[in-house]
């Protein structure tokens, strides 16, 4: 009995591991391929954003906890990393590591917070912190109000790079992002990752088991809020520009879109929902309001009849994971 | 004149008062959330934009076909009111047996509809509208001016909030409602169609938020924005209240509007922010919230 189901899950975890190493294999021809067929700075904002969008999964998806805040992380380590290039004049992978640690230290301080209620309160305190944080943007200095940071140097990179070339640009993003993507991998298939699981699915449960679930929790918190915090520094110096839209609670809803089209706690959706939105919003930047009224249609559609979002779906056709 | 901290008597009960301005929405609006959540179970993110609606339906009234404030009081409710049925009824009714969450994400979308539909029709700026003939002018009280328009908005919706209570807590409609809450399924086996009243709450809390945009609208500007700036205030106010309790909603929404006016006195800087820090240490201390009941 026990070998057939050693057997079988091996049997399991081979496909998985098979379907997950053709999509990858597809994800990376595509980056490849690429910035020939497309505009290379519309690649890299859907892959700030699917980056951004993964991190927020690795919460909602595998933990279950909504954060209807990560505009917070996402815009602020955009702030610093912006501030660290241009006033600091540091290195671009300084400037980086400056924002992703923003990214760290703010999750950790609004985890603390915010996983002392569940469900929707988690939800309506995570908004509350980035709406909080937003006010603050508005005002300090630092940030440059309505301005944003702009002309943002791109710098160097490790002092020989020249991220002001396109193309190095590019490849700098496409390796900083793959490798983030890999990383939320393997934090989902560890041990560690298997506990949040549990976590998701039955919390009680796992504090049973003796896990002091609150802690990991905070963890996955500010491992989500830190992966945030890279992808919003990438776009700062993609675009070369911090401003207020990257820290409103809009920004925070998008990031929800993205992942619910794409498929919640899939590997691949967040990425597949990250694209299409950067591209229906490019597409239809020029009607004005009316993305408003889209983007909500899209969450009502999602909500009442695609819950399982594109990746979801098809994973569930073809009895994979993807 | 006198002074109070070195504060002119005239600037700290000017402050004081708009305090309990912006508390009245805060507790209205808390108030409609937590009727909704006690029933449906989910967050109504629809609330601010359906205050926003109650504020345009005001105003569209008033100059498309000439019905003024008074009547727009009882009208504009029933309007929002009838459209929170038709919501509840197309979508919030499928989503019943879902995660919580997922009530959440769908009523965000459709404050995204609703939101965007009026900045395509309206722009962002906003739209004025005048206080009624009867309320104009005030009265000084020799400490401060009172304006006729804000004692009225005051004194209203505390009759409005203390009006739902009583109707909740003291009547036999209330008692079927709580009832419905604890257990519907018990309460559907007495013969009381609890979908029915489910869809109804809804509606009255949508009301409850309409009516309070019609307040809102010779105060602010009617503008499409105005109710998403206000209902994540109002988000961090159910927190601090927590929704146990509908007397805790309306308490916790006077009380810190009047806290946000004390600020803007004393440290004008933190004063939009001061709320979200109370938040801050209302969960650090007491995480299920002033008035809430620990799950």
């Amino acid at each position: 009995m026990t070998t057939l189901v050693n057997t079988m899950t091996a049997k399991v975890r081979r496909e998985t591991e098979r379907s997950l190493a053709i999509a990858a294999a597809a994800l990376v021809i595509f980056l490849v391929v690429g910035p020939f067929i497309l505009y290379p700075v519309f690649i890299m904002k859907a892959l700030c954003f699917a980056l951004f969008a993964c991190a927020f999964n690795l919460l909602l998806g595998y933990v279950g906890l909504l954060s209807f805040g990560h505009a917070l992380y996402f815009g602020w380590a955009g702030y610093l990393a912006a501030h660290a290039a241009k006033v600091w004049g540091l290195q671009p992978e300084l400037a980086l590591l400056v924002g992703t640690a923003t990214g760290m230290v703010l999750g950790l301080i609004a985890g603390i917070v915010a996983i002392r209620r569940q469900g929707i309160y988690f939800a309506m305190i995570t908004l509350a912190l980035a709406q909080m944080m937003y006010l603050v943007a508005l005002r300090a200095p630092m940030t440059g109000g309505e301005d944003g940071i702009q002309a943002v140097p791109r710098g160097r990179l490790f002092g020989t790079f020249d991220l002001s070339n396109e193309m190095t640009m590019y490849a700098f993003v496409v390796v900083v992002v793959l490798a983030a993507f890999f990383l939320i991998y393997r934090i989902i298939n560890s041990p560690f990752g298997e506990v949040l699981k549990a976590i998701r699915e039955n919390e009680q449960r796992a504090i049973s088991l003796g896990y002091k679930t609150d802690n990991y929790k905070l963890v996955a918190f500010m491992l989500s809020a830190t992966l945030t915090g890279l992808a919003g520094s990438v776009k700062a110096l993609v675009f070369q520009l911090a401003s207020l839209t990257d820290v409103h609670w809009t920004m925070s809803g998008e990031v929800v879109l993205m992942t619910l089209v794409g498929g919640l706690g899939t590997i691949f959706g967040p990425i597949v929902g990250a694209f299409l939105i950067v591209a229906m919003e490019n597409y239809l930047a020029p009607f004005g309001q009316w993305v408003l009224v889209i983007q909500g249609a899209v969450f009502v559609i999602c909500v009442l009849a695609f819950r399982r979002g594109i990746v979801g779906e098809l994973a569930a056709r073809l009895r994979v994971r993807l | 004149m006198f002074e109070v901290f070195g504060v002119p008597s005239q600037a700290l009960f000017g402050q004081l008062l708009l305090g309990l301005i912006n508390g009245s929405f805060y507790a209205l609006l808390s108030l409609g959330l937590a009727v909704i959540f006690g029933m449906l179970n989910i967050i109504n993110f629809t609330h601010g934009a359906q205050y926003m609606m109650g504020a345009f339906a005001a105003f569209l009234l008033l100059r498309h076909v000439g019905i003024g404030y008074w009547p727009a009081l009882i009208v504009v409710p029933v309007i929002v009111g009838a459209t929170g049925v038709v919501i509840e009824r197309l979508f919030l009714k499928r989503i019943q047996k879902l995660d919580h969450l997922y009530g959440l994400i769908l009523t965000f979308g459709l404050a995204l509809i609703i939101e965007g539909l009026f900045r395509n029709y309206y722009g962002s700026s906003g739209q004025p509208y005048g206080v009624p003939e009867s309320l104009q002018g005030g009265r000084n009280l020799g400490f401060m001016f009172l304006p006729n328009y804000r004692a009225w908005v005051i004194a209203f919706s505390l009759v409005v909030c203390l009006g739902t209570w009583f109707a909740i807590e003291r009547t036999r409609l209330g008692s079927y409602l709580r009832a419905a809450t604890e257990n519907p399924t018990l309460v559907r086996a007495f013969g009381i169609n609890v979908p029915r009243m489910v869809t109804l709450t809804y509606g009255f809390g949508v009301g409850l938020a309409g009516l309070a945009g019609v307040m809102a609208a010779p105060i602010y500007n009617v503008s499409p924005q105005m109710g998403s700036d206000i209902i994540i205030v109002v988000f961090a106010v159910v927190v601090i209240g927590g929704m146990g309790s509908i007397m805790g909603a309306i308490i916790t929404g006077f009380t810190l509007g009047i806290v946000e006016g004390l600020t803007k006195v004393f440290f004008p800087e933190a004063s939009n922010t001061v709320i979200f820090m109370v938040m801050i240490v209302v969960l650090l201390i007491r995480p299920a919230g002033l008035f809430g009941r620990t799950a």
